[in-house]
């Protein structure tokens, strides 16, 4: 038997290969979080040393002080007012500080979004973009309960600074782009998958895990079967991956895995499902309404360098205020400080916001 | 029991581990050792425990029967009996009758004088259970991770287990695995129809041996790797299965929490491309 000795080059090459794949795994101790039954594997798997740094970037800012009490509504003194005139004239300053420490603390201040020569004026499309989105600040505050402000931690809310954490535009919005390779034929066609993107959470399943779902009348995600056998099944394995995608996006942009919301045993079976899966249903639901409503019309008002490369607007997905985290800034309740203004008008009122906003 | 006439060469003294002389003896054809009584032992405990826990539970039906770990928040400390203790019981009952057994085969290849291929191999299927069920949960820090014991449940938690990291076909271990396994299949077929071929020709024909086997292979994929080397091949294949399952599950929690697709964001921000 020939003694096999491998090179001084094969051995370094096995090492140089092993650090790189260990280098990129982490390390005991882990945290958990067990949601179901003992022994079902329901649970949050969680990296410690992550969670820290991920605590640090979700900390809610210190309220302002509350408004003096006593003066009159905004719109007997400001022109220009149409959405929150029946503020406080105090409250309604307290709330234009706020906003430019959420969305721009470090630029022009109050000049991101007025003419600092006349404040009524809507000249800047910054300035009708962020009504508008005060406008759906109250909606989803006001309508959307089931979501924002679901069991457990009644009256979170949302504020701007929920998304924007003092940026003029979320981290984590999305446009429509282009699918990845050549298009048309088959050769190098990938079809709009195959693509690590963090959409779908660097999977190979369709990239494009939010048109279908987020906008327009939105498709179905219900793909798993009802019986055991195939029968009458009409369900595709493609429309199945898609719905694996968003699912992947909603598992990244919350920072929580499947059995966060499904037993795995039947992932369409509301009796064999968690709590937060209902609140996740009203969520799909409230990203469509607030991206068709509110996000995709802005379109018109933003300027191009804005826009997403095919010239429509950011929207929204659950990254957009979660950013990692189960609930946004871990379940804070950040409208509280703010409920006056951003709480939300009665139904009638908000739905004639949304009318008059040219809700299509 | 009647023994066959080769039987005698078999039944060879000494070998033994511990115990010397005293449990070294054969009821029937079975070698019985120090280890053999260690294997009934705890079999009988376990198995009898398995039967008392289906009891206090709500079925009898032997689908559905589970005996479930215990809460993760016991950590690595004992449980009460009927909310995990059972399981952590029933586990080392398990884990002294397979490294019994294993034991037992070492004593008969010492006797035998071969090499220790059997208790190796079945060793690798007492390491991927005892990673399971003691290595992980203790860099998890709680038994509660361990897997329930039960037809159903079991299958349910390698599912969850799967999906607590999103997609669990990407992760590198368990391709490995995978990729063991289906060729531990392929290499068993081809190897099981080439010995049936050969040992039932056709009519009026003689038995065919090495020459036969060796060019039917020859001919059809241009190899034969021989009547010794598929078992080498087959032993290489089948272990590295049973080892690199362990890896993939031992990885998945203490050295990864998230999706295992994002794990292979190291190669997407590799300098040379990034």
């Amino acid at each position: 038997m020939s003694a096999y000795r491998p090179s001084q080059l094969v051995r370094g090459a096995a090492l140089a290969v092993a650090v790189l794949v260990l280098s990129a795994c982490e390390r005991p101790p882990i945290e958990y979080v067990q949601s179901g039954y003992r022994g079902t594997a329901m649970g949050q798997v969680y990296n410690p040393r992550h969670l820290a740094t991920q605590a640090d970037v979700n900390v809610a800012p210190a309220a302002l002080p509350p408004a003096g009490e006593g003066t009159p509504a905004a719109k007997t003194i400001y022109q220009n007012v149409p959405v929150l005139g029946d503020l406080s004239a105090a409250e309604f300053t307290r709330l234009m500080v706020a906003i430019t420490g959420w969305v721009a603390p470090e630029s022009e201040g109050c000049g991101y979004c007025h003419n600092l020569a006349n404040l009524a004026s809507d000249e800047k499309y910054t300035k009708v973009v962020s009504r508008r989105m005060i406008q759906m600040t109250q909606y989803i505050n006001a309508t959307w309960k089931q979501h924002v402000a679901s069991s457990g931690n009644p009256g979170a809310g949302v504020t701007c600074h929920t998304c924007h954490r003092g940026k003029q535009v979320p981290a984590n919005v999305w446009v429509a782009e282009r699918p990845p390779g050549p298009q048309g034929g088959s050769l190098g066609n990938r079809v709009g998958q195959n693509n690590p993107v963090r959409a779908v959470a660097w999977s190979t399943l369709p990239q494009d895990a939010f048109t279908p779902y987020f906008l327009g009348t939105g498709e179905s995600i219900r793909v798993a079967a009802t019986t055991a056998l195939p029968t009458g099944y009409v369900d595709t394995l493609n429309r199945t991956e898609k719905t694996y995608g968003l699912m992947m996006h909603m598992s990244d942009g919350l920072g929580v895995n499947c059995t966060f919301c499904h037993n795995s045993r039947n992932f369409g079976d509301w009796e064999n499902s968690t709590p937060q899966r209902v609140t996740a249903w009203h969520g799909i639901r409230m990203v469509r309404e607030i991206n068709n409503g509110y996000l995709a019309p802005l379109a018109s008002a933003l300027p191009t360098h804005r826009k997403g490369p095919l010239g429509d607007a950011p929207k929204a997905n659950c990254a957009t205020c979660h950013q990692g985290a189960y609930k946004p800034l871990y379940g804070t309740p950040v409208l509280a400080d703010y409920a006056t203004a951003l709480g939300g008008a009665p139904p009638a009122t908000a739905a004639a916001a949304l009318r008059k906003g040219g809700r299509s | 029991m009647a023994m066959l006439s080769f039987e005698k060469k078999y039944r060879v003294r000494g070998g033994t581990l511990v115990g010397g002389d005293l449990f070294d003896f054969w009821v029937g054809p079975f070698y019985v050792g120090f280890f053999g009584v260690t294997t009934i032992f705890f079999s009988f405990v376990g198995t009898a425990l398995i039967v008392w826990g289906a009891s206090q539970g709500p079925t009898w039906n032997l689908w559905q029967i589970n005996i479930a770990p215990p809460d993760i928040k016991y950590g690595l400390g004992l449980a009460p009996l009927k909310a995990g203790g059972l399981w952590q019981i029933i586990t080392i009952c398990a884990l002294g009758a397979f490294v019994s057994w294993l034991l037992r085969e070492v004593e008969i290849c010492r006797k035998l004088g071969i090499g220790f291929h059997v208790p190796f191999a079945y060793g690798m299927a007492v390491f991927a259970y005892f990673t399971l069920v003691v290595i992980r949960p203790v860099l998890m820090g709680a038994w509660g991770h361990g897997f329930p014991y039960g037809i159903l449940s079991h299958l349910d938690w390698v599912s969850n287990t799967g999906y607590q990291y999103l997609h669990f076909h990407y992760n590198p271990a368990h391709m490995l695995a995978i990729t063991f396994f289906f060729t531990t299949t392929l290499a068993l077929a081809l190897h099981g129809s080439l010995i049936l071929g050969a040992a039932n020709p056709g009519k009026g024909e003689v038995v065919k041996g090495a020459e036969h086997e060796n060019t039917f292979f020859r001919d059809a994929i241009g190899y034969s790797i021989g009547a010794l080397g598929i078992h080498r091949l087959g032993y290489f294949l089948a272990l590295s299965a049973g080892f690199w399952s362990a890896v993939c599950i031992v990885l998945s929690g203490p050295f990864w929490t998230r999706g295992w697709p994002e794990w292979w964001t190291w190669w997407l921000n590799l300098p040379v491309w990034r």
